[in-house]
């Protein structure tokens, strides 16, 4: 692996992209993907900030406190934001649209706070069940998890996107993949061919918790420390833009969408504070010109067709003739 | 004996609008049914009712004796008992060929590729057009391929929401053939038309629904007799 990794880091470094700038690319990533898999069953959730968050509790726990290793404590933090995602996704994936992105930015505001709070409610639990006063630290609220140890590396991240890309893959030709995209294009439709609407929406919003889950494991394992303010509302408004940048039409959207915002920071460092606007430009330009996000054929060629049109018509304007 | 479809005081309301009060009547094996009506009289209700997308608040359904009130739609179909919607619906982003293939969910194991070559053999112009996004077929080949994309169901009961609308006498004409063309094959079909000629010359028996009741019925060929029928619906 590093017999790649090191030519290729070589190439990025020069321009800003050195080798913890590129992890956080990868972990990006896979949160874009986290959000594309509802969003292509459409369902517009922003729950993926607080299922990250779940993740990287659960996985930091895991390795710091009982020693796990990283990939058992991979596992745990994926099934710990899976089995989270059950009791969530019933009740709320009965909504649509900006409903059900209300109520997921609620549960991501619900996650946070009970973080927040979690050492003193387990204290007066402990207190009220063993009738004396009990001092509960654990993950310590506001503060944060300090000193987790830093287990993830590149490769890591690299594989788990290959086999990622490798199972969408197959999912988009599967049975489910295709009642995936039934429901997204019309719910009745698909649940008049026969398709299970709640359970498939249901799976992917587990499946969605289960990645971002992933992704909240290997970020504790790079960041060292873990603080609920992390995970909040801006959070889930980046990942919003990942799969709003890169498009969704296909699973390599919301990947590049996520390695172009994360890495345009750095890139353009030299703009100073400046820099800071990038994001939002490119963000804005892409959604008035490429409405279908960077990765999407159709979009650019009828881009370049109207760029095409504008160069014809501009020598001759007077003639009023579109 | 039991009938195939049993439909018994069917209420169906959307809020405090009540769109179906107490409709009943019945299809028996092979049968072709027609519910007509003006628009507004509820027909579209009782389909979506039947398919499970509107949750009746009162009345039973039986299929073949089974009570399925109140059923979720993808239960309903996979009985056999397959609705091709009001207004076509087919996907348009979709391609004619991936439209079927979505008709195939429930085939697990039948063979999709017999199932498609059958459909691609009854319809010649889906077969030429199957890499074409379904959006941009006309609307005869839309509503081809939304009753093409049911057959691939294998349904035992049929159940088409207005299937000539929108379309020219000569499409229409197409689409009733087609129709007879499944009924030869001995699957019931219950159609709810507007275009009232049509349906009582395919129909074997006729029900005229009317504000959310029935208001009468009969075989095909009484009504086709019946003054009142003449008059309201025949023009
Ligand atoms: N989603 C809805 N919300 C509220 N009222 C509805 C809704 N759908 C139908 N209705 C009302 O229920 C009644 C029956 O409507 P329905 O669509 O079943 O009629 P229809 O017989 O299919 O008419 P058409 O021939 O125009 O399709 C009408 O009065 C209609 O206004
Ligand atoms: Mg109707």
């Amino acid at each position: 692996m590093d017999a790649v990794l090191t030519p290729l880091l070589d190439i990025l470094r020069p321009i800003g992209i050195t080798e913890p700038v590129l992890q956080f690319m990868l972990v990006n990533a896979i949160l874009g993907v986290s959000i594309y898999l509802t969003l292509h069953a459409g369902m517009f959730s922003l729950a993926s900030a607080g299922f990250m968050a779940i993740g990287a509790y659960v996985g930091a726990l895991l390795t710091q406190q009982s020693d796990w290793p990283l990939w058992a404590a991979l596992l745990g933090g994926m099934a710990a934001a899976g089995v989270i995602a059950v009791p969530i996704g019933l009740p709320t994936l009965r909504l649509r649209d900006i409903y059900l992105a209300i109520a997921t930015i609620g549960f991501g505001e619900v996650v946070r706070v009970l973080i927040l709070n979690f050492d003193d409610i387990a204290a007066s639990v402990l207190t009220t069940l063993q009738g004396e006063r009990v001092r509960f630290r654990l993950i310590e609220g506001a503060r944060g998890i300090k000193g987790i140890p830093t287990l993830t590396e590149t490769w890591h991240l690299i594989l788990f996107l290959i086999v990622l890309g490798y199972l969408l893959t197959r999912l988009h030709r599967s049975r489910f993949g295709r009642a995936m995209a039934a429901i997204r294009q019309d719910e009745t439709v698909a649940a008049n061919m026969g398709i299970n609407v709640v359970y498939v929406k249901n799976m992917v919003f587990i499946l969605s918790a289960v990645l971002a889950g992933a992704a909240g494991v290997f970020s504790a394992h790079l960041t060292r420390i873990i603080t609920p303010a992390a995970f909040g509302f801006d959070k889930a408004v980046d990942i919003l833009a990942f799969a709003v940048l890169g498009g969704t039409s296909t699973w390599i959207g919301p990947i590049v969408g996520a390695m172009v915002l994360t890495a345009m920071p750095e890139v353009l460092r030299f703009l100073k504070e400046f820099r800071g606007v990038f994001n939002g430009l490119v963000l804005l330009v892409v959604i008035v010109y490429l409405p279908g996000g960077l990765v999407n054929p159709a979009g650019w060629s009828r881009l370049w067709q109207r760029l095409g049109r504008a160069q014809t018509a501009s020598p001759s304007p007077s003639t009023g003739v579109d | 004996m039991t009938h195939q479809l049993d439909i018994q005081d069917l209420h169906v309301s959307y809020g405090s609008i009540r769109a179906l009060r107490g409709v009943t009547f019945h299809i028996d094996e092979g049968q072709t049914v027609s519910l007509i009506g003006a628009n507004g009289a509820g027909k579209s209700t009782t389909l979506n009712a039947v398919s499970g997308l509107l949750k009746p608040v009162g009345g039973r359904i039986r299929f073949r004796g089974q009570d399925i009130t109140g059923w979720r739609a993808d239960r309903v179909s996979a009985l056999g008992l397959v609705q091709v919607p009001e207004g076509r619906q087919i996907i348009a982003t979709m391609t004619v060929h991936e439209n079927l293939i979505i008709g195939a969910h429930l085939q697990r194991t039948a063979n999709t590729e017999t199932l498609l070559d059958q459909i691609y053999g009854r319809f010649p112009r889906l077969s030429e057009r199957h890499n074409q996004r379904a959006g941009l077929l006309s609307g005869g080949e839309q509503q081809m391929l939304a009753v093409g994309r049911a057959l691939m169901m294998q349904p035992d009961l049929l159940m088409l929401d207005e299937p000539s609308m929108g379309l020219s006498p000569m499409l229409v004409n197409e689409v009733f053939d087609l129709l007879r063309d499944i009924k030869g094959q001995g699957i019931s079909i219950l159609v709810v038309e507007q275009n009232a000629r049509k349906a009582l010359q395919i129909a074997d028996y006729a029900y005229v629904l009317e504000r959310g009741v029935i208001a009468r019925e009969g075989s095909a060929a009484q009504l086709r007799e019946d003054p009142h029928i003449l008059a309201a619906y025949l023009g």
